[in-house]
């Protein structure tokens, strides 16, 4: 492996002493019978940038979605900014939060899709108004003229009415992203966003985030098998396996000098 | 024969009052399918048990008892109870609630089928639950749902003839008058059998349009559609034009280069 610059592709680091933008604490998520994760603690810094790693079935995914909430957590608490998002402790009890309260939350996490899952019944521009105006309470216009200009940033500004039926796989992966950003989040969840693409499109959809990583400081929390990409954005990089994390740190120390035999065998074989 | 067709003609009156009747029931029993069908496929798909168990048994319930003895249970049971509904209300009521129980199967599966990954964007983008219905999951369950309900709104127009029973006078009874009359029981049936078949026919046609307008709304269009051949031929002339234009400038650019070593002959 060529060795490659230890800094990511920007010089802003995230703070540490801040409160955490994802923090999970003895977080367990059960299958019915079969336990996925267990007795999970982690942080993410604000504006820090963090590529989960690791065999499939090792619940990288899964952290994902459970701070989407697309998930139910069977235990454990996920605070995001600080603050619980689907569970809290009241009275030493593990209690739900009201699904308005976790709605709310939601508002400032955005999530791309491996599957792109736009909308079919919309156009383009109209997938990525339709929660600004919705739910933000963004007026017509100004959601229409940042959805325009978010689409001229994944190159995609002659595409507003059409169809996502019309575009192909990349397209309506850069889509999906704008659709994201259009929420201002400030969590960004890439759930392998690259696998369902043809291997020639798969360039445009990483130079979008690439060029988002390198222009806003929205942490982001990403699944992916493309290693030289998250070795050029991430910051922190963890080696997950049987839901736990196996060893973490720069990319540089993860990919050139792993410790543990299970990291080094799992990166031989996707590399 | 001729003589069938002055009698028909002498009926028509008849025939088109019974025929009015038939129609009434089947658009008022259509309408009130729908919105039952919706309202109970709705609550059958709901997270909350406390809507989801009463819709079930509402729908098993009337799914599960004949149509014919609903109608008369409104007809004849409600009166004794101290309702006393008009027999056309009568049918339509007991005809919205049988297909409508049927119907709000096809919506509550409908709506099932839908790609989880777009009840997954909707949560992502904080779509509240209603808004995710109305403009996400619902419109691409109705594309799912209208060749289904299609199915069971000709069964509705096919099950109205049971009102016959409660002293309603619809195109069957008609229909068995018209054979009293002419005592031709192949004439009088074979123009029964047509003019429900027109109706059907009508239905059909009506949900093929909703059927399509649906599904243009997703952008998905059957393969090989008109539209789709239309912008096939409107795409190859284009071609050919880029292609006539392409010629032409590069036999001007050939004619050019040409021409001051032409003129440079020449001098």
């Amino acid at each position: 492996m060529p060795p490659t610059e230890n800094t990511p592709a920007t010089s802003s680091t995230p703070s540490t002493s801040a409160t955490p933008a994802i923090e999970f604490k003895d977080v367990e998520k059960s299958f019915g019978k079969t336990t996925v994760l267990k007795d999970l603690n982690f942080s993410v810094a604000p504006g820090e940038r963090v590529t989960l790693i690791g065999p499939s079935g090792s619940g990288k995914t899964t952290i994902l979605r459970l701070v989407m909430t697309l998930e139910e957590l069977t235990g454990g608490y996920i605070f995001v900014d600080g603050k619980p998002l689907t569970h809290t402790e009241k009275n030493g009890k593990r209690v739900e939060l009201p699904s308005k309260t976790t709605r709310a939350m939601t508002t400032r996490i955005g999530m791309v899709f491996q599957q792109f899952n736009l909308f079919p019944n919309m156009t383009v521009l109209e997938n990525i108004i339709e929660a600004p105006i919705h739910v933000l309470g963004r007026s017509k216009s100004d959601a229409v003229a940042e959805a325009k200009s978010l689409l001229e940033k994944v190159g995609l500004a002659e595409k507003a009415d059409e169809h996502p039926s019309r575009l192909s796989g990349g397209q309506q992966q850069r889509v999906a992203i704008a659709r994201a950003l259009a929420m201002s989040p400030e969590i960004l969840l890439l759930d392998e966003v690259t696998s369902a693409l043809d291997p020639e499109l798969v360039g445009d959809v990483l130079g979008v985030l690439r060029d988002i990583a390198e222009t806003t400081d929205i942490t982001m929390l990403l699944v992916t098998h493309e290693m030289q990409f998250a070795r050029d954005v991430s910051h922190r990089v963890m080696m997950f396996d049987g839901g736990q994390v196996l060893e973490e740190g720069p990319p540089d120390q993860i990919f050139n000098n792993p410790q543990h035999e299970r990291t080094k065998s799992f990166l031989s074989s996707v590399l | 024969m001729t003589d069938n067709f002055t009698t028909l003609l002498n009926f028509l009156p008849q025939l088109w009052e019974g025929i009015q009747t038939t129609l009434i029931l089947t658009i008022a029993g259509s309408i009130g399918t729908i919105i039952i069908a919706v309202i109970l496929g709705l609550a059958m798909t709901s997270p909350h048990a406390w809507l989801r168990i009463p819709a079930r048994i509402i729908v098993e319930f009337f799914r599960g008892t004949s149509l014919l003895v609903q109608l008369f249970w409104l007809f004849y049971v409600l009166p004794l109870l101290g309702v006393d509904l008009d027999p056309l209300m009568c049918g339509i009521g007991a005809l919205a609630l049988n297909y409508g129980a049927y119907s709000a199967e096809v919506v509550r599966s409908s709506i099932k089928t839908v790609n989880p990954g777009q009840w997954e964007a909707a949560i992502a983008l904080s779509l509240s639950p209603t808004r995710r219905m109305i403009r996400v999951i619902f419109p691409q369950a109705w594309a799912l749902m209208i060749p289904s309900l299609a199915t069971l709104l000709i069964q509705l127009l096919k099950g109205t003839a049971v009102v016959f029973f409660i002293t309603l006078s619809d195109l069957t009874d008609k229909i068995q008058q018209l054979r009293q009359s002419t005592g031709d029981t192949v004439f009088a049936f074979t123009v029964g059998l047509v003019i429900y078949f027109v109706m059907a026919w009508l239905i059909q046609e009506l949900m093929n349009l909703l059927e399509r307008q649906a599904t243009r709304r997703l952008g998905r269009r059957r393969p090989n559609s008109r539209s789709d051949r239309r912008d096939a031929r409107r795409d190859a002339r284009e071609e050919l034009r880029l292609d006539r234009l392409k010629s032409r400038a590069a036999a001007n650019d050939g004619a050019s280069k040409l021409g001051p070593a032409g003129q440079g002959g020449g001098l």
